[in-house]
């Protein structure tokens, strides 16, 4: 049975649909009324509001404290100033990546960290012999994500702080409606957005703030329906979606480096020894095996499809997450990789699809062909690899 | 002497925009003239009021042509459409009608009304889809002549008979039908509650000066089961920010191919020499030389104020004078200093749909009786949005805009007296209606802008005030629009072309004339 996050009461009664999934045994809503549309609109045009409490989350002390994360992340965590956050992936021995999250310097000698996956014991192991305290907080604190173009007015009617300064993957310590809250201008949206983290007790009061606050500048609370789409146009990877955790992979082709998931840009093979490096450092030379690729499928040609079979053009109205085969030709024959989460996109009136395809394919505007499946026969649809994210509003850095 | 290009649009409205934005994409020198200060015609977003902008005329989006959003990349440009839910109509006795999205809740709700009604209203919409997806591929076609359509409309005739072949037996009886009935009795085959068929009803009368009851009516129902949202048939949605967006989306189109916009150039004239059209004549006396014209203005501007009738065969003349334009819908743009309620809504909720004043059948055919010898309605049938439901950026936090469409309203209602008297009493007449259904609202008025059909024409040039560029009616689509022999988008003036919503497939915002009438102008190697 699923546990309640600190925010249940609320999230309970305004949830209409009660379409609840579970996430990492808390109960989150899938959608809070019965069609996920507004939630959707309210992202891109308002704000949305999600309980983000599941993220398992880690604080990180003492002494050395930089070099447990300097062993264990990709990045250089002695870069990251104080009240600065790294979005960064951390590997095992083999550079196979274990999970992708965010790790918050709250001070010289202390981090928080974020991640999707139970990572205590991973972090303990490599703290052998190091002067640190490791404190898996996950449930100490509830965490909201407010996301949208209208977060910032909504969080500043809240807060004495001028939120006008916190700049993108930055943090701060304020109130917020009284109650003490860490704020950081961070998100899985791809838009203007912050999260919240926040002691259960004061979690009621801050929802309640928020959603009062919110309905002036169009905050709805929204699930994980809208979530998946909004981060799909964001070019942002789901665990076990678009790729699974080394540590939890039963076969070793189910496992993936961060070069070939595109966030080669986070390995930084200069700095001192951290878990993965050698195997990173020879991928690196002889170039990774696949490529994520940002795919845009031509929806014309899938309008072709569905009118072969006497219909009209159908878009899908929610992302998918799937494996659909990729190839480089119409005839099916040559296989290059694998369509991994995609959404029709209101916003962008496209149809992005996220994917992973053999190197000489992943260069923007090449052809390539996608799976889909209409009226039980598969087809090759033409897509072109474009530059992720999809969806990249000024909004979200300034 | 000012440099030349080698095409003019005549009026910056939307079709003009796309007209432009086609041209420009395809290498052409193009420049859009626009009468008044911004770009839009119709679809135009305004602050009249500090704060507060108004859709000030067309106020929602669905038949924008899918094609359209794509080949001109739309969204890129601005495009930013947010789905209204669902319509919902206070009743006289205190009840509602609310037309959920999700098909369970609208079964339990129409099953409050009639058991029998929640099993026909699926077969309703059934039966129109398929219609619908029969008959739509028609809004893409250049329509042909029948009388001598040549080779190209031969194929386009043999490939609408086609569909129509497609169709069952039962579909294409029904089909027949819709094209003759009257709205309410086609829809009375179909449901028996009179709620209802009011609302259902009312888009069979939008921007025509005809009952629920007239026959003809009910092809129009059709007409806007076309519209369609990411593919979601029917569905309507409000633009980000107010219609204006989807013109200025246009626009920054255009211009991004390089088609030159200039808004306060009012056109008098289109110059033409030896049968052939050269260049326009701005009111201020400047003379602009283009290879192609082409007008996006309503037929009546388009062949009868900017040519000299001498330059064209009587025929069309005399077809453009019996041209039905006789608006009879107006407009009230309400700023409003909070929430306005509905004294029969159960959830605040609805207020992000559509709220339809129409509580019945007769309610809607007494509002025609009263306006059809030359007035208003008394009590007028309203749609009412309020897309600051959605939309953060229509409105200081807190505040709201409402656009209220209105039917009926003649162009003319002399016994109120003088053009500003009229508009008075129209205005009055609508506030008073609404209020019988939303008690609060004289009391958050902030501002109100009103707009009868006359003031339509004053503003935005569409003759008599009809905001599809001519009424909708079969006896004015296809072949027929906006005459039959020239509904190709070509004129009997050489080099100079129709672009507008006075062409096929017609008003509302779909770009569909815009873009056929550039294909066309192409095609011809202009």
């Amino acid at each position: 049975m699923p546990r309640q996050t600190p925010f249940h009461s609320r999230t309970n009664a305004l949830c209409e649909s009660q379409n609840w999934v579970e996430w990492s045994g808390y109960f989150s809503a899938q959608t809070y009324e019965m069609d996920h549309i507004h939630e959707y609109n309210a992202i891109r045009l308002g704000a949305g509001l999600f309980d983000v409490s599941p993220l398992f989350k880690y604080f990180i002390r003492g002494r050395d404290a930089v070099a447990l994360m300097n062993r264990v992340i990709t990045r250089d965590a002695s870069k990251c100033g104080v009240g600065q956050i790294f979005y960064t992936a951390w590997c095992d021995d083999e550079g196979k990546i274990i999970d992708d999250g965010t790790v918050a310097r709250l001070g010289e000698d202390s981090f928080r960290m974020t991640a999707a996956t139970p990572t205590l014991c991973w972090l303990e192991d490599n703290a052998f012999g190091m002067d640190v305290e490791i404190e898996e907080v996950t449930d100490a604190y509830g965490a909201l994500a407010l996301q949208g173009p209208t977060s910032r007015d909504i969080l500043q009617q809240l807060t004495d702080t001028d939120l006008s300064s916190l700049k993108y993957f930055r943090m701060l310590e304020t109130k917020l409606a009284g109650a003490p809250v860490n704020i950081s201008r961070t998100g899985y949206t791809g838009d203007l957005g912050y999260e919240i983290f926040a002691e259960p007790d004061q979690c009621e009061g801050i929802w309640d703030a928020l959603i009062e606050t919110g309905a002036a500048y169009k905050l709805l609370p929204a699930g994980m329906t809208a979530l998946d789409m909004v981060r799909i146009e964001a070019g942002m990877l789901l665990l076990d979606a678009d790729f699974h955790s080394a540590s939890t992979a039963m076969f070793e082709v189910e496992k993936t480096s961060p070069y070939e998931l595109g966030l080669g840009w986070m390995v930084n093979l200069k700095k001192d020894h951290f878990v993965g490096q050698e195997a990173l450092r020879r991928e690196n030379a002889r170039g990774p095996a696949t490529c994520t690729v940002g795919l845009e499928i031509d929806v014309l040609a899938l309008e072709k499809v569905f009118v072969q079979n006497s219909m009209p053009l159908q878009l899908p109205y929610q992302s998918w997450v799937d494996e659909l085969p990729v190839y480089s030709d119409s005839d099916q024959r040559d296989h290059i990789g694998r369509a991994t989460s995609g959404t029709w996109s209101p916003v962008m009136k496209k149809y992005p699809v996220i994917g992973r395809v053999k190197p000489q394919y992943a260069k923007i505007g090449t052809r390539v062909y996608v799976e889909q499946t209409v009226e039980a026969r598969r087809y090759a649809v033409p897509a072109t690899v474009v530059k992720m994210p999809f969806f990249d509003p000024p909004r979200k850095r300034e | 002497m000012t440099q030349s290009y080698d095409a003019i649009i005549i009026g910056g409205g939307h079709n003009g925009l796309t007209c432009a934005a086609y041209l420009a994409k395809a290498g052409r020198k193009v420049l859009v003239l626009e009468r008044r200060y911004l770009v839009g015609g119709a679809a135009v977003t305004e602050e009249k009021f500090p704060g507060f902008k108004y859709s000030v005329f067309s106020y929602v989006v669905s038949l924008l042509r899918p094609e359209v959003i794509r080949e001109l990349e739309l969204a890129k440009h601005g495009l930013q459409i947010v789905p209204l839910d669902a319509a919902w109509v206070p009743m006289e006795n205190g009840d509602q009608l609310a037309m959920y999205a999700d098909p369970t809740s609208l079964r339990e709700e129409i099953k409050r009304h009639s058991k029998r009604d929640a099993d026909m209203i699926p077969k309703y919409s059934q039966m129109m889809y398929q219609m619908a997806n029969a008959v739509k591929p028609i809004l893409g076609y250049v329509p042909p002549n029948p009388a001598s359509p040549g080779l190209r409309g031969a194929r386009t005739l043999a490939d609408f008979g086609k569909h129509l072949q497609s169709l069952d037996k039962k579909t294409f009886h029904q089909l027949s039908k819709i094209m003759t009935m009257s709205a309410d009795d086609f829809l009375a085959e179909w449901i028996e509650t009179d709620v209802i068929r009011a609302l259902m009803g009312i888009s069979g009368i939008i921007g025509t000066m005809l009952g629920v009851k007239s026959p003809g009516t009910a092809y129009v129902l059709l007409h806007h089961y076309m519209g369609e949202l990411d593919g979601a048939f029917t569905a309507w949605g409000t633009q980000k920010g107010g219609t204006g967006g989807v013109s200025d989306a246009l626009a920054s189109a255009a211009q991004s191919y390089g088609a030159e916009i200039r808004c306060n150039a009012p056109v008098q004239q289109v110059l033409v020499k030896n049968g052939r059209a050269v260049g326009v004549v701005l009111e201020d006396g400047e003379e602009i030389y283009a290879k192609t014209i082409a007008s996006a203005a309503d037929p009546y501007v388009t062949f009868r104020k900017l040519l000299d009738a001498k330059d064209l065969p009587d025929d069309l003349v005399s077809a453009i004078d019996k041209f039905k334009f006789r608006g009879s819908s107006g407009k009230v743009n309400l700023a409003l200093d909070t929430m306005p309620k509905f004294s029969a809504m159960t959830d605040p909720a609805f207020l992000r749909g559509m709220m339809e004043i129409c509580p019945s059948v007769d309610f809607i055919e007494q509002a025609y009786d009263d306006a059809k010898y030359g007035a208003f309605s008394k009590r007028p049938f309203a749609d009412v949005t309020i897309p600051t439901m959605t939309d953060p950026s229509m409105a200081p936090p807190g505040k709201h805009v409402m656009s209220c469409f209105i039917q009926y309203a003649s162009y003319d209602m002399p016994e109120y007296g003088n053009r500003e008297q009229q508009r008075d009493a129209f205005g009055n007449a609508v506030i008073d209606t609404l209020s019988e259904f939303i008690p609060n609202l004289k009391d958050i008025i902030l501002h109100k802008q009103v707009l009868a059909p006359w003031d339509i024409e004053q503003e935005v040039s569409l003759t008599e005030g009809n905001i599809f560029a001519g009424e909708l009616t079969l006896d004015q689509l296809f072949f027929f629009r906006p005459a039959a022999g020239w509904a190709d988008f070509r004129t009997p003036i050489r080099n100079y072309y129709q672009c507008g919503s006075g062409t096929h497939p017609g008003g509302g915002i779909t770009s569909g004339p815009g873009r056929l009438g550039a294909l066309e102008i192409l095609r011809d190697g202009n």
